[in-house]
């Protein structure tokens, strides 16, 4: 792997810290008057999601990290793995628990998603954007109500529940940011 | 690219900004009957500071980093006073601070010690600020902030209280004190008044002349002005001795050595010049976008220049 002089730093770089793969996610450049100057750091470790920060001399390199964000599709789970499929090549990747984090309530059989790799094994997984997932579970809603009085809680197929407006019943997809984790709308059949 | 990466990052009022500070500081030299002149930009030489590097041009030479060699030669012909409005390049300089390529006002005054320097700097820089001034010596400053002196403290009692303070292990003396120097002291000067620090550690005389402080440890005759937070202005009460002169070469080029970095061929025209006699005098460059940035209460370098590296 290449290493990364300071002056190559910016955000988003992957990086060997500690011996573990990092993301920049700010790096500010400090020179005293005709001193020496510092690079300080914000990273990201990838496998633990914590935010470090280090100063570093400028000039001083870093190794970089053999990490790589492909998209692949999620196949199924075998309740020890999920298992995410390249879409060209049909190669396929099993992730753990660790790697799938909170991305797996909102995982659905055949919807594509973002895989980081490192030295080519799944380290995180984000789930699309937006996924639409059926109701398998919801109180009954009043007549009558429209959008906007706070909603209920709903199941939904992947095992996550998210509020829902009173008027949306079981047995119904509807559409999810997995980023906020709210509701967006109904998906009409 | 983004759509809009092609746009300027400052905003018209930024613009009009540098144009009437432009204007006032023209005038202010011209009243004090300083000539403007220009120098290269581009030149066979650029300077050996260990901690500043050049953006070579292949085949032509080096993009200067400050017009100081060339307008030392020109007092060196007698031109008197003079003064510049200059780019200048520093490779790997970029941050929200710095830019690779930024504009210096330097100036040198025949015959000024350091104390008229820097009374002439506050007389620009105060009405254009509207602050009021301090003055303080880098040894007691920098003990006040840390509790260490920076000229005598063991450099592994710096290189600890700088890895206190989040620095990278291992480093010497010198580099703990810029580190402390940036990290803690500068934050910590009164941001309403423009700060004046003098007697400067004898290592970071750099182009300076070095003398004894009252307690007999060798300083730099040097000052830099603080505003706000940031650095404004770096002044000597310049080295005339060329055999010095040489001598400083030769030292910077065994710590770029050290450092890993290519060594700088020593510009002999420069010492050329110190050798007919360089007039005994005193300078000092600026930032402008750095005076700016202060002026408009900008917190990064892109709000006053148009187009920052990685869009120009």
């Amino acid at each position: 792997m290449a290493s990364y002089s300071t002056s190559e730093f910016k955000s988003g770089l992957k990086l060997m810290l500690d011996g573990d793969p990092c993301s920049i996610i700010e790096n500010e450049f400090v020179k005293p008057g005709k001193g020496q100057a510092f690079n300080r750091v914000k990273l990201r470790n990838l496998k633990t999601g914590k935010v470090i920060e280090r100063t570093f001399k400028s000039g001083d390199s870093l190794e970089g990290a053999d990490v790589l964000d492909v998209t692949m599709q999620y196949i199924y789970s075998d309740g020890e793995f999920w298992h995410f499929m390249d879409p060209n090549t049909f190669d396929q990747k099993p992730a753990g628990a660790d790697a799938v984090g909170d991305a797996k309530q909102w995982l659905k059989e055949e919807d594509m998603c973002e895989v980081t790799l490192y030295n080519g094994e799944p380290l995180s997984v984000s789930p699309p954007n937006f996924v639409e997932l059926e109701i398998v579970q919801t109180d009954p809603g009043l007549k009558g109500d429209t959008a906007g009085t706070g909603g209920k809680p709903a199941t939904l197929s992947t095992g996550a529940v998210v509020r829902v407006p009173l008027f949306v019943q079981e047995g119904e997809v509807i559409k999810v940011d997995t980023r906020t984790g709210e509701y967006v709308g109904r998906i009409k059949n | 690219m983004s759509d809009a990466s092609w746009r300027p990052t400052t905003a018209h009022d930024a613009l009009k900004a540098r144009a009437d500070l432009l204007r006032s500081v023209r005038a202010f030299f011209d009243a004090r009957g300083v000539l403007e002149v220009s120098t290269p930009l581009l030149a066979a030489h650029a300077v050996s500071d260990e901690h500043i590097d050049a953006i070579e041009v292949p085949g032509h030479g080096w993009l200067q980093t400050s017009p100081e060699y060339h307008m030392k030669r020109l007092l060196a012909a007698g031109s008197g006073p003079i003064y510049q409005i200059a780019r200048a390049f520093r490779d790997g300089e970029a941050g929200a601070r710095h830019n690779p390529e930024f504009t210096l006002l330097e100036w040198y005054r025949p015959g000024f010690d350091l104390d008229a320097l820097v009374d002439e700097c506050l007389a620009l820089l105060g009405p254009l600020c509207g602050a009021g001034a301090e003055r303080r010596r880098f040894r007691e400053l920098f003990a006040s902030v840390t509790g260490l002196d920076p000229l005598t403290s063991a450099a592994a009692e710096l290189a600890a209280r700088a890895e206190q303070a989040g620095a990278p292990a291992g480093l010497s003396g010198p580099q703990a004190v810029d580190y402390l120097m940036a990290l803690e002291v500068e934050p910590a000067l009164d941001p309403a008044l423009l700060t004046v620090v003098t007697d400067f550690p004898g290592w970071a005389a750099a182009l300076a002349q070095t003398s004894e402080d009252r307690d007999g440890a060798r300083v730099a005759r040097r000052f830099e002005i603080y505003h706000r937070g940031l650095e404004l202005a770096n002044g000597y009460q310049e080295l005339l001795d060329a055999d010095e002169q040489a001598r400083r070469f030769e030292r910077d080029n065994e710590k770029r050595r050290a450092a890993g970095k290519r060594p700088m061929t020593a510009d002999l025209y420069l010492l050329a010049a110190m050798r007919a006699g360089l007039p005994p005098c005193s300078g000092v460059a600026l930032g402008l976008e750095r005076l700016q940035m202060v002026l408009s209460g900008a917190g990064r370098i892109e709000r006053v220049w148009p187009f920052p590296f990685g869009r120009a």
